[in-house]
């Protein structure tokens, strides 16, 4: 088989998976998890950025001895991204992962036709 | 001055003991790239280290090949004199990876094979979009090249005691040689190990460091950080944002700026894109991301020990060495204070070993970029571009080698004379050029179908210039007295010091522009292929069998 041969029957296959049921719920799913959390991190991290300018009476406020709102607040951005990697790492685990896995094998078998 | 730095390793006997540890993380970083080059065989060897390692492996690296000196030293010298806003970056480099770990790095993963470009030529005119990939992943390589070895030189000559321009050039030479040994014969493979084991070392000597001064202060964080805003002289303020940055409507505006470029940078960092190539699938990117951002996060909080625990430890007044080195020795300072202090035994090892971490985390650093650099001018501007016909891999793996000696001589030619610059400044702008440049168009090949190769081209080379061209014309460049690196002429009219704020929107605006102006539309008809398999990794690039 010469090379134009083989780049054909990959476009092929390749159309195949893209025309499946399963691949648009695949990406229905990425997304839908994706735009969301980024729009939310990128808020929360914004907001912190913003209060350190223009809020800083509520961010100097003290709450447990010399702890004050700004050093909490800043720790809870450390809370958020670990949670969110978690987070992103069990919904793709178990939401993305069997997908992709059937949609390559497809592609696998697409091939071979 | 050399009172000032007589408390470092500048005494003989610890100075003996500082280069014997030196001397020992060049060893085992050399041993580490003589036994990598045994198993480098094929193109996917050399540039990826034959996709072979796991997530969690994969995760130190990245978390080695992130964790500059500069953030080691950085940050927590910045914490030391300027309290809570020294912490700001760190916040930004931590959320950065959300960016990394949600949009780039699995899909990166199943669609490119070496380089940056890989994944925009897949559905690109090859020449066109490949050459500008290139020349964006080698600028904001060199910079933030040069931000290391400048530091490499400074932070020797300071552990070591000497002031002489002589050594310190020495030192950038050293450096520099190392960095090229372990790139033309290490390759991937190595330079992978290399800074698995300075994440290793890295993270082990912050932890022993943390515990000390916290034990210091009873593991209560309230003493440790009432005792540092005393010591200071500012009181309360040092725990309260505003030391540093946001003075005026410009400082805050400028801060926003910062803030944009740190959390949109990492994701578009070329030296961290080519990590993922180095594991066997996008699951294992995925557990990389996760690794580093536990370790980076860890890493991190640490720093706030550090900072806080040399502000409360040590002396930080006007004239101190802390003060001086611009907070660059308070992690080493703070080691010797914590094992006993200046004198006693525990102190002189505790500051060697902090130093040779130092030293480790320069090494792993340089490696990493003079290697992407190679790699990008090898497999994108040589195979694909200049060469007349495709070269056979042994080719192309030729070039890069001699690709990484001629990066490495030009880093050390241009980190010499540049002795002078600010290192914070070099790592913004790489940070800022990344998000500017790269991060538009590594999204927009992605999820816009229309995106053609003149959109790749306009968003790269526009988001580029603009980055580099505003920072010449800020503050930072003239115009600001002797915080300038021009003092003897004013030519700034754009006000602040970090471009991300303007450039980056910019970058974006360029690809719409370009794709809308090129009209060209044969890029549509793989953006279905390129969906498929970055989405679901089928035909990607499998791990090497040896």
């Amino acid at each position: 088989m010469d090379e134009e041969m083989v780049r054909e029957r990959d476009a092929r296959a390749y159309e195949a998976v893209h025309d499946a049921a399963d691949f648009k719920e695949l990406k229905r799913r990425y997304k839908n998890f994706v735009v969301p959390w980024t729009i939310a991190f990128m808020a929360w991290y914004l907001a912190y950025v913003a209060c350190n300018n223009w809020a800083r009476g509520f961010m100097n406020h003290q709450v447990v001895g010399h702890v004050n709102v700004a050093l909490i607040f800043g720790l809870l951005q450390f809370v958020s991204t670990f949670s969110i990697a978690a987070l992103y790492g069990r919904f793709a685990n178990r939401k993305l992962d069997p997908l992709a896995h059937g949609l390559n094998a497809k592609y696998k078998r697409e091939r071979r036709r | 001055m050399n009172v000032l730095l007589l408390p470092l390793a500048a005494e003989p006997g610890n100075r003996t003991l500082t280069i014997s540890l030196f001397t020992a993380v060049v060893a085992v970083t050399l041993y580490i790239t003589w036994w990598a080059s045994r198993q480098n065989k094929t193109a996917a060897d050399y540039y990826a280290g034959g996709r072979s390692f796991s997530g969690g492996q994969n995760g130190l690296a990245v978390a080695g090949d992130y964790m500059s000196a500069a953030s080691f030293l950085g940050i927590s010298g910045q914490i030391a004199l300027f309290g809570y806003d020294g912490f700001l970056y760190s916040i930004g480099f931590l959320v950065a990876w959300l960016v990394a770990l949600l949009l780039v790095a699995e899909l990166l993963r199943n669609s490119g094979r070496f380089t940056m470009a890989d994944q925009l030529a897949f559905r690109m005119k090859q020449k066109p979009v490949r050459t500008a990939a290139a020349t964006s992943t080698i600028v904001v390589s060199i910079f933030y090249l040069l931000a290391q070895m400048v530091g490499a030189g400074s932070l020797v000559g300071l552990l070591l005691g000497v002031k002489s321009e002589g050594v310190k050039a020495a030192v950038i030479v050293l450096v520099g040689a190392l960095m090229i040994v372990y790139v033309t014969i290490g390759g991937m493979k190595g330079t992978t190990w290399v800074q698995i084991v300075k994440a290793v070392l890295l993270m082990a000597g912050t932890v022993v460091i943390t515990f000390l001064v916290l034990l210091k202060f009873h593991f209560n964080i309230s003493d440790l950080l009432g005792s540092a805003a005393d010591k200071s002289g500012k009181g309360e303020a040092f725990l309260q944002p505003g030391l540093l940055y946001g003075k005026d409507l410009t400082g805050q505006i400028d801060f926003l700026s910062l803030g944009l470029a740190l959390v949109l940078g990492t994701a578009g960092l070329p030296h961290i894109l080519i990590r993922f190539y180095t594991v066997p699938d996008s699951r294992a990117a995925r557990r990389s991301v996760q690794w580093a951002i536990g370790l980076i996060g860890v890493f991190y909080l640490m720093t706030l020990a550090l900072g806080f625990g040399a502000a409360a430890l040590l002396d930080t007044t006007k004239g101190s060495a802390v003060e001086t080195s611009k907070g660059n020795v308070a992690s080493p300072l703070l080691a010797e204070a914590v094992g006993g202090g200046a004198g006693s035994t525990g102190g002189a090892i505790l500051l060697a070993l902090i130093a040779a971490v130092a030293f480790a985390t320069i090494l792993a650093v340089v490696a990493g970029l003079t290697l992407t650099s190679a790699s990008s001018f090898a497999h994108d501007l040589y195979a694909n571009v200049i060469a007349k016909q495709k070269p056979t891999e042994q080719q192309e793996l030729r070039v890069a080698r001699f690709a990484a000696i001629g990066i490495g001589a030009v880093a050390i030619g241009l980190a010499i004379p540049a002795q002078k610059l600010n290192i914070a400044f070099l790592v913004a702008l790489a940070f800022a050029v990344a998000a500017s440049a790269n991060l538009p168009a590594l999204l927009f090949n992605l999820f816009w179908k229309r995106f053609n190769t003149s959109g790749a081209v306009w968003s790269i080379y526009g988001g580029l210039i603009s980055a580099v061209v505003l920072v010449v014309f800020s503050p930072v460049v003239s115009g600001n007295g002797d915080k300038s690196m021009i003092t003897d002429a004013d030519f700034h009219w754009f006000p602040l010091s970090n471009p991300g704020i303007v450039s980056i929107p910019l970058g974006f605006l360029f690809g719409v522009l370009g794709t809308y102006l090129g009209r060209d539309r044969s890029s549509e008809t793989r953006y279905s292929e390129l969906s498929v398999r970055a989405l679901t990794g089928a035909g990607a690039e499998g791990a090497a069998k040896h």
